[in-house]
């Protein structure tokens, strides 16, 4: 592994916006016990596109679960701003956290109550914010956060989610996310149900959001390609543990660790896996 | 995978021909379920009817009227007969259902909610807390429910069709909080509801805003069989003569039958009605909750 | 083997059907792999369904012809789709997850022996499980994991095991159905090397390889075809397909897959806006022209027609025009269509 000095030094030195200390989640009592998160640590700066990239069981999920502070860590520490946020508590207590921390998730079809519409959920996202807004303020907020992510708010407000289509709510979910101004996304598998030609248009938003408002992306994902085109920096975790840390250059082009080496070699290419590059557009078996 | 990503949404309320005409909407809603369905919804509505309306119908001030001597024929005049006491069966029969039905009604009101409410509450909590009520629950299972009735209704003093319905709705509730902690904690899981929880949402209205609405036709039907246990059981108790003291219903008309020998002396008219009507409820009953699963899952229409 | 004009439709009890696929043809030689790569939705799970004798009670299969070999023609409207006595010996189905819906406390030793025994009654057990060990040993999978049960092997062990059991009566066309949506991509590998030795060692003699995943199919087979909206809008070999798609919606697809190259790394790629149309009324003309970015006035009121030879083709106005006027067509662009672009 890295260690994560060397790539803090790299770049500009800024404080760091988040950072994680021996993060640990474990879960079940003693003889049953999963270790699904083992002693994490890692910094994020402002501004950047952090990729955390393993397979299914990696405790990717688990982390961006106690990272949104939706599930408990078991030990360590996650410090946001220089303040450690770790013991705070309860919905109430944690609203300050969610004005600066902000998640989307997965499949666009579960994450929205089908029971209401798109707009419930963006009112109470911006009530987050805790300040009182007119009813015609208000829209403004949700159209300006709907054009952001290349909706027309009068076609998704007052809908309910069965109405859209699954590209349609996925940026619906990032909007939501935008209407708090936070400081960091937190992108888990948010484009992994999504088709191909859909998904780099997802990706593109996420891009821009950065480029022109400067927000800070932390981007879970199982696709070692969608974390080449969209990160700066790519941390790898497998079996709970992060095993690579480092600048997609690097990590992505000369990897240390035994894993990142076989999921680099083992992804399949348009051209053919790796080393065997021409031959497999022409298998064995023809003929 | 297909799932997540539908073509353009199938939504009825699109179809411009349904939204045309009043005559295409009816037709539309005829044919949206089965006939099974809407056989089973009249039924129960003719029930219903029969029991609510009816009392208004008959113009007879006083049910417990004396209109003849003991097990007289059906005749003209009484279109049942009449029973022991010499009160006329037709008229029993329609206040009696009336009882029936309250009770019925009220006991699986009280049960589907203490259901819904420690349900709801051990699967979205989950570890201790559900252990705990879920603890309770199975206690409050395998202790036989006809025995606490029984114990319950002779220790009270004033057997009323709403003490009856109450004690009824509290012995009967743990099925239905056994189901509904199941589906909680399948909704729970549910990203919809970790994205409210980012909103800030609290505990209360994560519970009732975010999952009780996924269950809410699950707790229907659950309601529904509650209903039907709860009028058999208190025709049972009924039978035992513990039922409600102050009013006629379909189990205490049983009673007084038996009591009275009707069998013996042939006189069907005093029993036969109120079993039938009993038997109808509850299949009336029984057959609207099995359609609605229809109803609510448009997947089991479709095949 | 022959697929002739497959439409298989899903009833719904109101409006118009879902046309899930609507006319299908495909070729397939002895020893090919035929890749089928499509989004959710464009009817190619369907279309496994039809050609494995596997569709739910709902679906209506309207037209289609299949011949296999020198077996007599199936006129699949008539026998309701593939005569289900072909299952496991001549035409035999590799679904997504296969053992995790089969019963936990049988072996998967017990799957084999009901596999060749469908077939062949006389079989004993103990013939069935040499038959199958031996397979698998063949392919370098350890035998003795017929005396396990589904849940001790891994995702992508299970996959393999389960590739092997459903080919022991070699049949005459396997078809492949997302078989590795659900695993990582060593197991992805993994399966997919054992079917090219499986192949190679004739225990299959066609595979059709269905997957969302372009990159990967591009890793087995011989020729794809794509498919869009239940009709397929694109044939060739493998390499002409990725290298050089003609239908814009081979182009999008290509365009917008994504590979841990450091040429994609801080460019702009562009996909596709909008989502597939709605199968029970589709647009008229070229089913794309809602989404193409080289729409002419003709594609949106007559259907496109089918360019180049017989084996290889796509079927698109655009295409046609291009040729006439003898400009090249194929090839992606990833960058410049601003047509094709998405973001705000």
């Amino acid at each position: 592994m890295r260690p994560a000095e060397s790539t803090v030094s790299q770049t500009n030195g800024s404080q760091p916006l988040l950072e994680v200390r021996h993060l640990t989640k474990v879960f079940g009592s003693r003889e049953t016990e999963v270790r699904a998160v083992d002693d994490v640590s890692f910094t994020v700066r402002q501004g950047e596109i952090v990729a955390i990239v393993g397979e299914s069981g990696s405790g990717k999920s688990t982390l961006a679960r106690m990272l949104l502070r939706l599930s408990e860590p078991t030990s360590g520490e996650i410090i946001m701003d220089g303040r450690d946020v770790t013991e705070v508590k309860g919905s109430k207590n944690l609203k300050p956290y969610w004005r600066e921390v902000q998640g989307i998730f997965q499949n666009p079809m579960a994450s929205f109550n089908q029971f209401y519409s798109v707009g419930r959920v963006l009112r109470k996202t911006l009530a987050l914010t805790g300040e009182k807004y007119s009813k015609d303020e208000e829209r403004e907020k949700l159209s300006e956060a709907l054009r952001i992510v290349g909706l027309d708010p009068k076609d998704t407000i007052p809908k309910g989610a069965h109405q859209l289509s699954g590209g349609q709510l996925q940026r619906a979910m990032i909007a939501r996310a935008l209407l708090v101004d936070p400081k960091i996304l937190i992108a888990d598998e948010s484009t992994s149900a999504l088709d191909a030609s859909l998904r780099v248009t997802i990706l593109n938003v996420l891009k821009d959001l950065r480029d022109r408002l400067g927000m800070t992306v932390l981007f879970i994902t199982h696709d070692i390609g969608q974390a080449n085109y969209i990160a700066d920096r790519v941390f790898v975790m497998y079996q709970g543990e992060m095993v690579e840390q480092g600048t997609v250059d690097e990590v992505l082009g000369n990897p240390q660790h035994e894993y990142t080496q076989r999921l680099l070699a083992d992804v399949p290419r348009l051209g053919g896996w790796g080393t065997e590059d021409e031959s497999a557009l022409e298998p064995a078996s023809i003929g | 995978m297909s799932t997540v990503f539908p073509s353009a949404a199938p939504d009825a309320a699109l179809d411009p021909d349904a939204k045309s005409s009043i005559l295409g909407r009816l037709h539309r809603l005829a044919t949206q379920f089965s006939p099974r369905f809407w056989f089973a919804l009249a039924l129960t509505l003719a029930v219903l009817f029969f029991g609510f309306v009816g009392p208004y119908l008959t113009g007879v001030e006083d049910p417990d009227q004396i209109v003849g001597g003991l097990y007289m024929d059906p005749s003209a005049d009484a279109w049942l007969g009449t029973d022991n006491f010499g009160q006329d069966v037709f008229t029993q029969l329609i206040y009696g259902t009336r009882t029936s039905l309250i009770i019925g009604i009220i006991a699986g009101l009280v049960a589907t909610f203490i259901g819904v409410v420690i349900g709801i509450s051990a699967g979205f909590y989950g570890g201790i807390v559900e252990e705990a009520l879920m603890g309770v629950t199975n206690v409050v299972i395998t202790i036989p429910s006809i025995v606490v009735l029984i114990l319950l209704s002779i220790a009270i003093d004033s057997r009323s069709i709403f003490a009856i319905a109450i004690i009824i709705g509290i012995t009967s509730w743990p099925w239905t909080a056994r189901a509904v902690r199941a589906q909680a904690s399948s909704v729970r899981t549910r990203e919809h509801v970790d994205l409210a929880r980012l909103t800030g949402a609290n505990t209360f209205s994560l519970m009732v805003f975010e999952v009780l609405p996924y269950m809410l036709s699950y707790i229907v039907m659950a309601f529904v069989l509650q209903l039907t246990s709860s009028i058999l059981q208190e025709a049972a108790l009924s039978m035992l003569g513990l039922g409600p003291s102050d009013s006629i219903s379909l189990g205490v008309m049983l009673f007084w039958a038996l009591l009275w020998e009707s069998i013996r002396t042939g006189a069907w008219w005093a029993f036969v009605p109120p079993a039938i009507f009993l038997t109808l409820i509850a299949f009336a009953l029984l057959l609207l909750q099995s359609s609605l699963d229809e109803v609510f899952n448009p997947r089991l229409r479709e095949s | 083997m022959q697929v002739r004009d497959v439409r298989a439709y899903y009833e719904t009890r109101h409006g118009p059907p879902i046309r899930a696929v609507d006319g299908v043809t495909l070729d397939l030689e002895h020893g090919e792999i035929l890749g089928i790569v499509g989004e959710s939705g464009c009817g190619k799970s369907t279309l496994a369904a039809v050609l494995s004798a596997s569709g739910p009670p709902n679906l209506q299969i309207a037209s289609g012809h299949l011949t296999l070999d020198d077996r007599e023609t199936v006129d699949l409207a008539r026998s309701g789709g593939t005569p289900r006595e072909w299952r496991g010996n001549v035409v035999s189905l590799l679904p997504q997850r296969a053992l995790n819906s089969l019963n936990p406390t049988a072996r998967i030793g017990d799957y084999a022996y009901d596999v060749v025994r469908a077939h062949n009654e006389k079989m004993r057990k103990r013939e069935a499980l040499e038959l199958a060990g031996g397979r698998m040993e063949q392919l370098g999978l350890p035998s003795r994991v017929l005396d396990h049960y589904p849940h001790q092997l891994s995702g992508g062990m299970r996959q393999r095991v389960v590739t092997v059991i459903a080919t022991l009566l070699n049949p005459t066309v396997l078809i492949a159905d997302e078989p590795t949506s659900a695993l990582d991509v060593s197991s992805q590998k993994a399966l997919i090397l054992m079917l090219d030795k499986m192949m190679e060692e004739g225990m299959i003699s066609r595979i059709i390889f269905i997957t969302h995943d372009l990159a990967l199919l591009s890793n087995i087979a011989n020729r794809v075809a794509v498919m869009y909206a239940g009709e397929i809008v694109e044939v060739g070999t493998t390499r002409e397909v990725v290298r050089r798609p003609e239908h814009p919606y081979s182009k999008a697809l290509i365009g917008s897959t994504l590979e841990p190259d450091p040429e994609q790394r801080g460019q702009v790629i562009y996909g596709l806006e909008g989502s597939s149309p709605d199968m029970r009324n589709p647009p008229p003309g070229c089913r794309f022209h809602p989404r193409c970015p080289y729409v002419m006035d003709v594609c949106t009121h007559e259907v496109p027609p089918r360019m180049d030879p017989e084996h290889n083709y796509a079927t698109c106005w655009w295409v046609k025009k291009e040729a006439e006027q003898g400009h090249e067509t194929g090839g992606v662009n990833r960058v410049t269509d601003e047509r094709i672009a998405a973001a705000p």
